[in-house]
């Protein structure tokens, strides 16, 4: 059989795609929050950096994985709230603000690297922590649905989960409706008394949590040390795919899958003689292309209505 | 002095950004700095220290120009294409594929780099363009995806087609003498590709500002119904803001490949478009200013070499310095109390002169 064929259909192949497509299904989340509010977070790219950096920083000095995990997700709220500040209350245009705070991430977390561990690349020097992985009784000792499953991250649990939490806020609690209707029509949203700056800094606030246990994923989970720019543009396969999925929670969880599914491809190539260059480019050409499709279909069915 | 202040008000908005932005960067080299005046020395004048940095001040302004011309053109159009990172990466891989591999007499190899590399570009600007135009499909995201299409399509073809195995890095093959930009200032790297930039900065501003063609782009830039109402056919408009844009682009990296390099030697993207995102916004999408705002961020990128060299301050403090300034200039309602309180009183003044008169 072919070997490629061989390995995608063994259940590894399964447990490597949940293990991708965790940091992206975190971070589409808190895109696809600010999405519905209508001021989409591109920042989460520099979010997860900062958040993965923190996570790691404060856990190899403080040898505690709460210290850890808090000081990151503080790192990801304290960087949406910059872009929240900027954005809503000194009207700066949220893109470039964004773009400024990505900028601001990548060299604020390398030149903390070289003040911590005397190092521009990476902070393995330093004994960080990582988040514990979990066997799940009974499913465990499934055959294949056991080895796809079981034994992830703490945090992969709690992506999957997240999709419920995103569920939930978005269409089951008064914020949610209410950032809904300020992403749909901000001036009927403040015509019936409703806060629209407040909302907004919520939802972006949210995205930043989210995009905060992304970040934590990668340096404490996923491998267990900071590198420099190690998001390598996560977060912004993450707004494609919040924009793929609609922004709506089933939507977004499968764009993770495809994403995930994609990625992980690409590294199982990666082992054959293919060149990797090409293996790398799949999934930001797949983005192109299913978000030039989603494009053309929204356009259509503006044209008939 | 109120008038002035009123009259330059974002000129003076600038300024103030800025020397927020030196104040933090103070503070952070006297906090970690074991020896801060030295620091603060080599932060502030590390380029003067030689005739070579000063050229090289200059030499890195050249891309970064070119990048920001590229990135205003699209921007004035209110396209938020931030491809030209991608672009100029992709151009300067194809061209020099094209410079290696051909041979011509210097004065026709040269402007057949340039016209291939400009090209290549135009090709990479016009996808985006093409898909926003006709579907509104986000060019934000589209850009910023094809900026690592362009990476790894670029390393492909160096490394498996182009690579000079005898160089012991991953490096193309040198290009022939015909195609490279002679540098011209003893001491330096100044080279004739910088000459380019400057006639690239003259024609962007004869582009933008004195044809009709750029006045469609603006006009779209300000309210694309009203320009569409007006007769604009904004659809062109859209394509062409990107493909320009991506032809500049494309230009910025072959240029500093002939005229310093000599062969492809990027292994990653070398951020001069995301330089030309910030030039484009200090400066205003003005060509003229955002020239200045280049050799600003040419002056910080070489005092961060310099740091790095001589003190023990990390050179990502000019990245640090330069979001935060980003930042504050974006920030649209950023001392605008200060300017309604000058306005108001500025009215006042002239309500108090007119009264004898009535």
């Amino acid at each position: 059989m072919n070997p490629l064929l061989k390995s995608i259909l063994s259940p590894s192949f399964g447990f490597a795609i949940l293990r991708v497509m965790t940091p992206i299904l975190f971070a589409s989340i808190g895109v696809a929050f600010s999405a519905l509010a209508g001021s989409i977070n591109i920042s989460l790219e520099g979010t997860m950096l900062i958040s993965a950096f923190f996570g790691v920083i404060v856990s190899a000095f403080t040898k505690s994985l709460t210290l850890g995990l808090i000081s990151g997700i503080l790192a990801g709220i304290g960087l949406a709230s910059i872009l929240a500040y900027f954005h809503l209350k000194l009207k700066a245009d949220i893109i470039l603000a964004a773009i400024a705070l990505n900028m601001f991430a990548s060299g604020f977390t390398i030149f903390l690297l070289y003040i911590f561990a005397k190092d521009k690349g990476t902070s393995s020097s330093l004994k960080s922590l990582v988040f514990p992985s979990i066997q799940i009784p009974i499913l465990k000792d499934i055959p294949i649905l056991g080895e796809i499953f079981s034994g992830h991250n703490i945090l992969t649990y709690l992506a999957l989960l997240s999709i419920l939490i995103f569920f939930i806020i978005i269409f089951k609690t008064p914020l949610g409706l209410r950032i809904r209707a300020v992403g749909q029509n901000p001036d009927a949203a403040s015509s019936v008394g409703i806060n629209v700056n407040k909302i907004k800094f919520y939802a972006l606030i949210l995205s930043g949590i989210f995009g905060a246990l992304g970040g934590l994923y990668l340096s404490m989970g996923y491998v267990s040390w900071f590198a420099r720019d190690m998001t390598a543009g996560r977060g912004f396969i993450a707004i494609a795919a919040s924009n793929l999925g609609a922004h709506l929670p089933l939507g977004v969880f499968l764009a993770s899958i495809l994403f995930g599914i994609l990625n992980t491809i690409a590294i199982y190539l990666a082992s054959l003689q293919v060149p990797s260059e090409f293996i790398q480019m799949i999934p930001y050409i797949a983005t192109i292309i299913t978000l030039t499709i989603y494009s053309i279909q929204a356009s259509r069915k503006k044209r008939k209505l | 002095m109120d008038k002035y202040i009123l009259k330059y008000f974002n000129l003076i908005r600038t300024i103030i950004a800025i020397l927020i932005g030196v104040f933090i960067c103070i503070l952070i080299i006297f906090i970690i700095s074991k020896d801060p005046q030295n620091g603060l020395r080599y932060f502030f004048l590390g380029p003067f220290s030689s005739a070579g940095r000063i050229g090289n001040v200059i030499e890195m302004a050249s891309p970064i120009i070119l990048c920001g011309l590229a990135i205003s053109i699209p921007f004035q159009a209110e396209q938020f294409n931030v491809g030209a990172e991608g672009a100029l990466f992709i151009a300067a891989a194809v061209t020099t594929g094209f410079g290696v591999s051909t041979s011509f007499p210097k004065i026709i190899h040269i402007p057949l780099m340039v016209l291939v590399a400009g090209g290549v570009g135009a090709i990479w600007g016009f996808i985006p363009g093409i898909l926003k135009a006709k579907w509104k499909a986000n060019e934000l995201v589209i850009t910023l995806m094809m900026n690592y299409v362009a990476l790894y399509l670029s390393l492909y073809i160096i490394n498996f087609h182009f690579r000079d195995k005898k160089a012991g890095f991953l490096v193309s093959y040198q290009l022939p003498k015909t195609a490279w930009f002679d540098q011209f200032i003893k001491n330096t790297r100044i080279h004739y590709g910088v000459l380019l930039t400057i006639v690239f900065i003259i024609l962007v501003y004869i582009l933008l500002y004195k044809t009709k063609l750029g006045y469609e782009i603006r006009m779209t830039g300000m309210n694309i119904n009203f320009a569409k109402y007006g007769g604009i056919n904004t659809f062109k408009v859209i394509v062409l803001s990107q493909v320009i844009g991506g032809f500049i682009a494309g230009i910025a990296g072959i240029s500093e490949v002939m005229g310093i390099h000599r062969r492809f030697n990027w292994q990653g993207t070398p951020g001069y478009g995301w330089d030309g995102v910030v030039v484009a916004i200090i400066g205003r999408n003005h060509p003229i200013l955002l020239a200045f705002a280049s050799i600003f961020i040419a002056y910080l990128r070489v005092s961060g070499q310099v740091l790095n060299l001589m003190t023990d301050v990390p050179s990502e403090i000019v990245t640090i310095f330069e979001s935060i300034i980003i930042l504050l200039i974006t920030a649209e309602a950023f001392l605008t109390q200060w300017k309604y309180k000058i306005t108001l009183r500025e009215a006042e003044k002239r309500e108090v002169k007119i009264e004898p008169a009535s």
